[in-house]
């Protein structure tokens, strides 16, 4: 095996500069825990957020969305008149036609995971003079815990009471509190149709969001359809998940090919919880980020001063043949070294950061702070690390490379 | 007496000074250098000969005329050619040692012929430790440059500049910092290694006696030369 000379003279200098490596290294392993963590924290709290939004919404919703009217009817001849109308939403029914033709078109495509279809309307809570007002979903209950997780809510009662049930309601803890019920209590329920019923609630639930708690129950979707005063045929949205929510516009986009009601996606439903998502996330790099500029400074100073002291070693290791190349090598191998042994330090900090903040507990619907470890932010904090001090190093380094050795000679 | 090989020459070398003002520090200089000659280079403080070592030296290269390294014109080559030839075919000595500190004596011997890449790093080793006994100082090879006292240290420079075997040692007031007892020391080394070894030895000096006892003395005034000592004709 030859003998690379430069990593020998690079490794000499780091270790008889045990102290100035360390503090360089220092540098960039607080750089790099610290871009692991916050990396890791907003992570975390993003998945933790977006599982928050997919508890109520599916990846694709089809709807029936409203139409306006024309502005304006022109002439048919010249008997008729022009009719200018101010714009409307001229829809009367938000049904979708032939919804089981539809679920099972969908049904039958290769990247559905879940289909579900609703019946969804604004209902009122009633018990005496005390009345809630809130909105019902119709649906098949056990299809919609396979999409929406909804069992795990479930705090008193259970989803199969409702199955098959047409007189039965699953309410939300906040309505139960509200007007003092519990399971097997009856709940007047109105709707704005003025259909009147009293039901039966066989279950109770709490998600952690008053907003939900407060407002929303479930029943069958048949219950649901007398309360609207439709048949059996209507459906307000069809619910669909796929296997990767991230790709959710493309699929949204194939299957808008199927239909002519409204395809949306999650992604446009949420749009201003994701653009605030964003938002932080773009924040939390910036800082996470400038701190690991911060650290490369102290590589580029470290460096830099190693250089200007052994600019006579660079002058005569020049004159006994090494190239500007050679100089640049052992310089950047030298910065190399001391970005490793940092970035591998502040890898493990940042995890025992992570751990440590995984074991506080936040209370409410959160729990236990959401951060995890994520192999794939441990390798990028990896990589940005040693890249960044490659650069760090990189300047200094090209400066040692045009030292001249005539002029060190000389003086 | 048959004529002897050329190992460096020039031709019509000139070289300016741009700071402060332009200004001509070597003039039309011309010369051979033979092998295993002795020589060494004189004048006045300002006369250009530590510049024209450097021209020599193939470091500085910002100079007009050509300059022949054996039989290949040097002038004109890319910086990392002229590293490859120095590591090569130029050992160089200065008055200052210019040894690394982090590294023990044998090492700062190897650094240039482990650069060189020729030979295995035991064979280096074997040739570095060969080296140190030639200059008297093999018992100092393990310790660190920076104990060594100053002649030592410039043998340990000369054992650095003799490992890969150069055609050519150029040297910088070589014995500038030492003693009159190292001078000597030096002084026979030299005369050694250009003798016995037939390597040339390009020296600039300011030491009249060290430059008299040398083969030849070219001297120079004013970035000429003006004197091709009194034996150059005896070696042609």
């Amino acid at each position: 095996m030859r003998h690379n000379i430069n990593s020998d003279i690079a490794l000499t200098h780091i270790i008889t500069r045990k102290r100035q490596t360390l503090v360089a290294a220092l540098g960039v392993t607080l750089g790099v825990g610290v871009y692991l963590f916050m990396n890791s924290l907003t992570s975390g709290f993003s998945s933790f957020s977006r599982d928050e939004m997919f508890k109520n919404s599916a990846h694709i919703k089809i709807y029936k969305d409203d139409e306006l009217s024309q502005p304006l009817v022109p002439s048919a001849g010249s008997g008729h008149i022009t009719v200018i109308v101010n714009p409307q939403v001229t829809t009367l029914s938000k049904k979708i036609i032939n919804p089981e033709q539809l679920l099972s078109t969908i049904k039958q495509q290769p990247f559905v995971v879940n289909a579900i279809s609703q019946v969804s309307f604004d209902a009122f809570y009633n018990r005496g003079k005390a009345q809630i007002s809130g909105d019902c979903s119709g649906v098949n209950i056990l299809d919609y815990d396979a999409m929406f997780k909804t069992s795990k809510y479930i705090v008193g009662g259970s989803l199969n009471r409702l199955q098959g049930n047409l007189n039965g309601i699953i309410i939300g803890s906040g309505i139960a509190e509200k007007l003092n019920l519990g399971i097997d209590d009856n709940i007047t329920v109105t709707s704005s149709y003025n259909v009147v019923k009293v039901m039966k609630i066989v279950g109770i639930f709490t998600t952690g969001s008053s907003l939900t708690d407060n407002a929303k129950s479930y029943m069958n979707i048949s219950t649901a359809q007398q309360f609207i005063k439709e048949g059996p045929s209507y459906v307000s949205n069809i619910f669909i998940n796929i296997p990767d929510p991230n790709k959710s516009e493309e699929y949204a986009a194939s299957l808008q090919q199927l239909t002519p009601y409204k395809v949306e996606d999650w992604k446009t439903t949420n749009a201003d919880v994701l653009a605030s998502g964003k938002t932080r996330d773009v924040l939390m790099s910036s800082i996470a980020m400038s701190i690991l500029v911060v650290a490369a400074f102290g590589i580029y100073n470290i460096l830099s001063s190693t250089i200007a002291q052994k600019i006579n070693d660079i002058a005569i290791l020049k004159a006994t043949g090494f190239a500007g190349r050679d100089v640049i090598r052992i310089f950047l191998m030298e910065a190399l070294i001391m970005g490793l042994i940092g970035t591998l330090i502040g890898l493990i900090i940042g995890a025992v950061l992570i751990e440590i903040m995984s074991n506080i507990y936040m209370g409410g619907p959160v729990g236990y702070f959401p951060i995890r470890f994520e192999p794939a932010l441990f390798a990028k904090s990896f990589g940005l690390g040693v890249f960044i001090t490659l650069c760090a190093g990189y300047f200094p380094a090209r400066k040692a490379a045009r030292v001249d050795p005539v002029e060190i000679f000389r003086k | 007496m048959e004529k002897r090989e050329v190992i460096l020459s020039t031709r019509s070398l000139g070289k300016y000074f741009y700071d402060p003002i332009k200004f001509k520090v070597l003039d039309n200089i011309s010369f051979n250098a033979y092998k295993g000659e002795f020589l060494t280079l004189v004048g006045k403080s300002g006369s250009g000969k530590s510049t024209l070592l450097y021209c020599l030296s193939t470091m500085d290269t910002s100079y007009e005329g050509e300059l022949f390294i054996g039989q290949e014109r040097v002038t004109g080559k890319k910086v990392n050619e002229l590293a490859a030839l120095r590591n090569r075919s130029i050992g160089f000595i200065f008055q200052f040692h210019y040894l690394l500190p982090e590294f023990s004596c044998l090492k700062n011997v190897m650094i240039p012929a482990l650069k060189l890449g020729k030979y295995s790093y035991k064979e280096v080793e074997e040739r570095a430790y060969s080296k140190l006994d030639v200059l008297g100082i093999r018992d100092q090879a393990l310790k660190p440059a920076a104990k060594l006292s100053g002649g030592q240290q410039q043998r340990v420079a000369i054992a650095r500049a003799l490992i890969n075997d150069p055609a050519i040692i150029m040297c910088d007031e070589p014995t500038g910092n030492l003693d009159s007892r190292n001078t000597r020391i030096v002084f026979d080394i030299f005369k050694q290694i250009a003798h016995e070894f037939g390597q040339t030895i390009i020296a600039v000096t300011h030491d009249n006696d060290f430059a008299e006892a040398s083969d030849r003395t070219i001297e120079l005034a004013d970035g000429k030369i003006i004197s091709h000592d009194k034996n150059f004709d005896t070696y042609l």
